[in-house]
């Protein structure tokens, strides 16, 4: 495992999908990037108490790495590999900003309380990991796909740790109180301690079954 | 004047202990996860992150305030201070190199790998956003450094003595790391009545 979120992150298991298909399966399940490779929780870790900024963080991921895999995957052949991390970071900054841009005009809310969380984007392994390991070498339109499923398959995984921790932490879920008055809420689970907790027993439930799964097949 | 050199502490040791980046905003988990096994590995990744962080930041500092804003680009920041930070930590690798070889042996590895970690630009995003002026920018910038180094040395600490107790098998490597992490937070937190 390296140890830090340089492009290299992403490279260890590329396989060499075909069908689109494949591509979305791969970057949802089989090669998830928080649960089986634990990369790029850093920034939006953070967002997951409420489940309403964790979706909003979760588009916005999708979009950014989407584009910046098209982008990136269009300009490989113009790209000098020198020089190659810093232009694939402005594109991702480049896509960051759109979306800071839109927050900011359409959910002012939201992107109040995200704050630094959107920028940070641009440092999240996922991203970087998949332009320098997928687009780099593969056509726009896969490289595109492969960017959205990857980002699809680590939102998915924010969404699930945000309704436990939403449920848990406040008793609602998208702001709607779901729990009766008898429910006492686990604020520790809306504080930094909850996400870590939560994050580990969810690795620790999916290791497990999946490790019970290569056994018996 | 003391009071401003009040609240500068204030925000110093906040920033080390009850407002730490890593613990608290989860700022750097990769190298914090990746680079914590060993306790010199640790004290290296955490001493390069504090000097980038504690210059840059002010950097950061300066030129928002001096270029962005009378030019009124304050959208163009992510990619400004993704830049001075890529841009100063080249210059640092360089002189380091120069300077003293033995430092750059500690050093120079750790280096490149800081341009992308997330805790730098956090703590640059987190100074615009919470309108600091320069003095307690500089506090800030160090503090933050110190307080990720406490965290990732303190993780380090406690991996070399796991080595020998027993993990249920899926929960081993990040999992447990996740475990401590938070009971660590929750001790972290702790704090929050001593300094306001």
């Amino acid at each position: 495992m390296g140890s830090g979120c340089s492009g290299k992150c992403g490279n260890g298991r590329t396989v060499n999908t075909n069908s689109s298909r494949e591509i979305i399966m791969n970057g949802i399940f089989k090669n998830n990037p928080i649960l089986i490779q634990v990369l790029g929780i850093c920034s939006t870790l953070a967002v997951t108490n409420v489940l309403k900024n964790t979706v909003v963080m979760g588009v916005a991921l999708i979009f950014v790495c989407s584009f910046s895999s098209l982008i990136v995957s269009l300009l490989r052949k113009l790209i000098p590999s020198r020089v190659r991390m810093m232009a694939e970071i402005l594109i991702i900054a480049t896509g960051v900003i759109l979306v800071d841009i839109v927050l900011k005009a359409h959910l002012p809310e939201v992107s109040r309380q995200l704050g630094p969380f959107v920028g940070l984007i641009i440092t999240n392994c996922i991203v970087m990991g998949r332009c320098e390991a997928y687009a780099l070498a593969n056509p726009p339109y896969k490289a595109a796909v492969d960017g959205a499923s990857n980002a699809a398959g680590y939102a998915i995984v924010l969404i699930v740790i945000a309704i436990i921790r939403e449920l848990l932490g406040s008793g609602s879920l998208w702001g709607i109180q779901i729990m009766g008055d008898w429910w006492i809420n686990w604020s520790i689970m809306v504080m930094a301690p909850g996400g870590f907790f939560v994050l580990a027993i969810l690795l620790w439930t999916v290791k497990g079954i999946f490790k019970e799964k290569s056994e018996n097949g | 004047m003391d009071n401003m050199i009040l609240s500068s502490f204030t925000i110093f040791f906040s920033a080390i202990f009850t407002q730490n980046v890593l613990l608290t905003y989860y700022l750097g988990m990769c190298p914090f996860l990746g680079a914590s096994r060993e306790i010199k590995t640790a004290a290296g990744l955490g001493t390069a992150v504090t000097l980038v962080m504690a210059c840059t930041t002010a950097l950061n500092w300066l030129v928002y305030y001096y270029v962005l804003i009378p030019f009124n680009l304050q959208y163009l920041r992510f990619i400004i201070f993704i830049i001075v930070i890529a841009a100063f930590v080249q210059i640092a690798e360089i002189i380091i190199e120069r300077v003293s070889d033995k430092l750059y042996q500690a050093l120079g590895i750790f280096l490149p790998l800081i341009t992308v970690n997330c805790a730098i630009l956090g703590v640059c995003l987190f100074m615009v956003i919470r309108e600091y002026d320069f003095v307690t920018t500089c506090f800030y910038g160090i503090g933050s450094g110190l307080g990720w180094m406490l965290a990732i040395l303190a993780m380090a600490g406690i991996r070399q003595k796991m080595v020998k107790s027993k993990v249920p098998g899926p929960l081993a490597g990040a999992g447990i790391s996740l475990i401590i992490a938070g009971i660590m937070a929750i001790s972290f937190m702790g704090l929050a009545g001593v300094i306001k």
